[in-house]
């Protein structure tokens, strides 16, 4: 496992009465992608939101590249180099895709201002990005919008990725398609954590996985691990690989 | 950075631009002219209900914008309509003689420069009005109208310290004066102005908002502020800049309401406060587009209404409201908010 690139300490989030994360140890090596497991209700969402400022910590440290995020608010973490695409994608769906675009390369007045190899390595990924780039983003499919959110968080280089539930929703055509392009960011040594309730997703994408229930990560390792023990999967997830496939 | 990843490609989506809102206008002055009768007539009721119109989403333009950015009811928004008619009243008092000069130049000048005050000192105000009465009560919609109807009644009064409580006269410089002749019509030549002044702030703001970056930022936030936080962008600066160009608006509005009544009274603010909310509600929170729609409507509304049957014109607006929200529950033009 390569230097952490982020790293949550005991941390607690509190959202109104409910007590959420109760202590939440988390390791994201750099260069990797981190996938993070759980029940619906375990607190992956909420670990995603408290590391990009969206909710507060109540309690523990959140460090990316050794210094504390914690209590910074969320456009001062973006700017150190955070991208996140929440579950229900963000998409600003009056805008064109053009439009989202922009917005996301922080530097460009315009589409003349995007660096245009960049912009064609994510049509390369996408290339429904560059059909419709004129078109209103609301007009766009479930998966092309996923597709949308996801250029948007890398259309200009960012260290680390924050990514919920990519294959919500997706047809098994459009999560084969995610799939390659996760694959392909990988091959540029991005920083990922990736929160995933589709485990044969995960398992072909991450390198390391930490599981949550009840507000902690109850374990964490290499993914590789857990693919090749069904046990554990079953006591973890209760699941195994096989009834996934 | 080459990739092999393909995409299965879906079909185009088709891109309908909804222009039935739009068709409004034209149907409902079409209805009015046989009704009316006079071609003459509803040429001059046509003009009059544009005119005050475009007055209306001059002023309601920067309401709407920030109930979209930030949730923000402000109910004080009137008070800087207030402030700007009477700055207005000051100013052009200051230049009795450029005013009642017949130079069109100089009569422009008195006028631009009271608008220019106006505009500032709202503007000015609205950034306290912020700091002071909004910035404290964010995401709390009661204390919200509490807190800023009770900021417009301190402003009204304070109004009527530094201007005192009575009416004062807001006259037209001289070469505003005077209707033009459209036929038998007679249009009076200070309506026509307001018209093309409305026209020409519809269409910068408009281009703001669709050419600059500043205007894609607004509109995202408008749907979906805390994505555009996630994207790096202070939204609470761009809410600061968008309420204060809105109360400058306001300011300016506020100058042409008073010269278009040729009179201003400390309760102005609070007399247009109810159709100011009744144009943002028909045109859909948070809609530029959708607030000069409703804005025209209305305008359109009051001067047909107000000469066919008076008694109904006090009522008309709220029963246009009922209609377009029956029709169209969230607006004209809905936001897409999340």
């Amino acid at each position: 496992m390569s230097e952490p690139l982020l790293q949550l300490q005991g941390v607690h989030t509190h959202i109104g009465a409910y007590h959420i994360l109760q202590g939440v140890d988390l390791t994201v090596p750099k260069g990797e992608l981190t996938v993070l497991l759980g029940r619906n209700g375990a607190g992956k969402t909420t670990t995603l939101r408290t590391i990009m400022g969206l909710w507060q910590v109540s309690a523990g440290s959140v460090t990316f590249e050794g210094e504390n995020i914690g209590l910074l608010a969320t456009p001062d973490i973006a700017q150190r180099g955070i991208a996140y695409v929440p579950e229900n994608m963000g998409i600003f769906s009056d805008l064109t895709v053009a439009e989202n675009m922009i917005l996301a390369a922080r530097n460009a007045k315009g589409a003349e201002d995007m660096d245009a190899q960049r912009l064609e390595w994510v049509f390369g990924l996408f290339p429904a990005m560059k059909r419709f780039w004129q078109h209103p983003a609301g007009l766009l499919s479930g998966g092309q919008k996923q597709m949308l959110a996801v250029a948007r968080a890398i259309v200009e280089p960012r260290k680390l990725l924050l990514i919920d539930e990519p294959s919500k929703g997706l047809a098994p055509a459009i999560i084969q398609n995610m799939i390659t392009a996760f694959q392909e960011l990988k091959r540029t040594d991005t920083t990922i954590l990736l929160v995933e309730q589709n485990f044969n997703f995960a398992r072909q994408l991450g390198d390391q996985v930490a599981v949550m229930d009840g507000g902690r990560i109850v374990h964490s390792g290499s993914m590789a691990d857990l693919a090749g023990d069904e046990g554990l999967q079953q006591r973890l997830l209760g699941l195994s690989l096989a009834s996934h496939q | 950075m080459n990739s092999p990843a393909t995409t299965a490609i879906e079909p185009l989506p088709t891109v309908k631009p909804d222009r039935l809102p739009l068709m409004l206008l034209p149907v409902l002055a079409l209805v009015a002219l046989p009704l009316v009768g006079s071609a003459s007539t509803w040429v001059t009721l046509t003009f009059a209900g544009l005119a005050m119109g475009m007055i209306i989403f001059i002023i309601a333009s920067g309401l709407t914008l920030v109930f979209g950015l930030m949730d923000v009811l402000n109910f004080g928004h009137g008070v800087f309509i207030t402030l700007g008619a009477f700055m207005a009243t000051s100013v052009l008092g200051l230049m009795t003689g450029w005013t009642t000069s017949t130079s069109l130049l100089l009569n422009l000048v008195a006028v631009l420069a009271a608008m220019l005050v106006a505009m500032s000192v709202a503007g000015g105000v609205g950034v306290v009005f912020e700091r002071v009465i909004i910035r404290p009560v964010y995401g709390q919609p009661l204390k919200q109208i509490l807190i800023t109807m009770g900021g417009m009644i301190v402003g009204e009064e304070l109004i009527k310290v530094v201007w005192g409580p009575e009416a004062r006269p807001l006259l037209l410089p001289t070469a505003f004066q005077g209707s033009i002749l459209m036929g038998d019509a007679a249009v009076e030549k200070y309506r026509l102005i307001s018209v093309v002044l409305g026209l020409i702030v519809f269409a910068v703001m408009t281009w703001v908002l669709t050419h600059t970056k500043v205007g894609l930022l607004i509109r995202a936030g408008v749907q979906d502020r805390e994505m555009v936080e996630s994207l790096g962008y202070r939204i609470r600066r761009l809410f600061i800049g968008v309420f204060v160009v809105g109360s400058a608006l306001a300011g300016l509005g506020g100058v042409m309401w008073g010269l278009y009544q040729q009179s201003v009274i400390p309760q102005l603010g609070s007399q247009v406060n109810v159709l100011l909310f009744i144009v943002i509600i028909i045109g859909g929170m948070g809609s530029v587009t959708g607030c000069f729609i409703g804005a025209m409507l209305v305008g359109l509304l009051a001067n047909y209404t107000g000469f066919l049957v008076p008694k109904v014109a006090l009522f008309s607006n709220i029963l246009l409201m009922v209609i377009v929200l029956l029709w169209r529950p969230e607006g004209l033009y809905p936001v897409g908010k999340k």
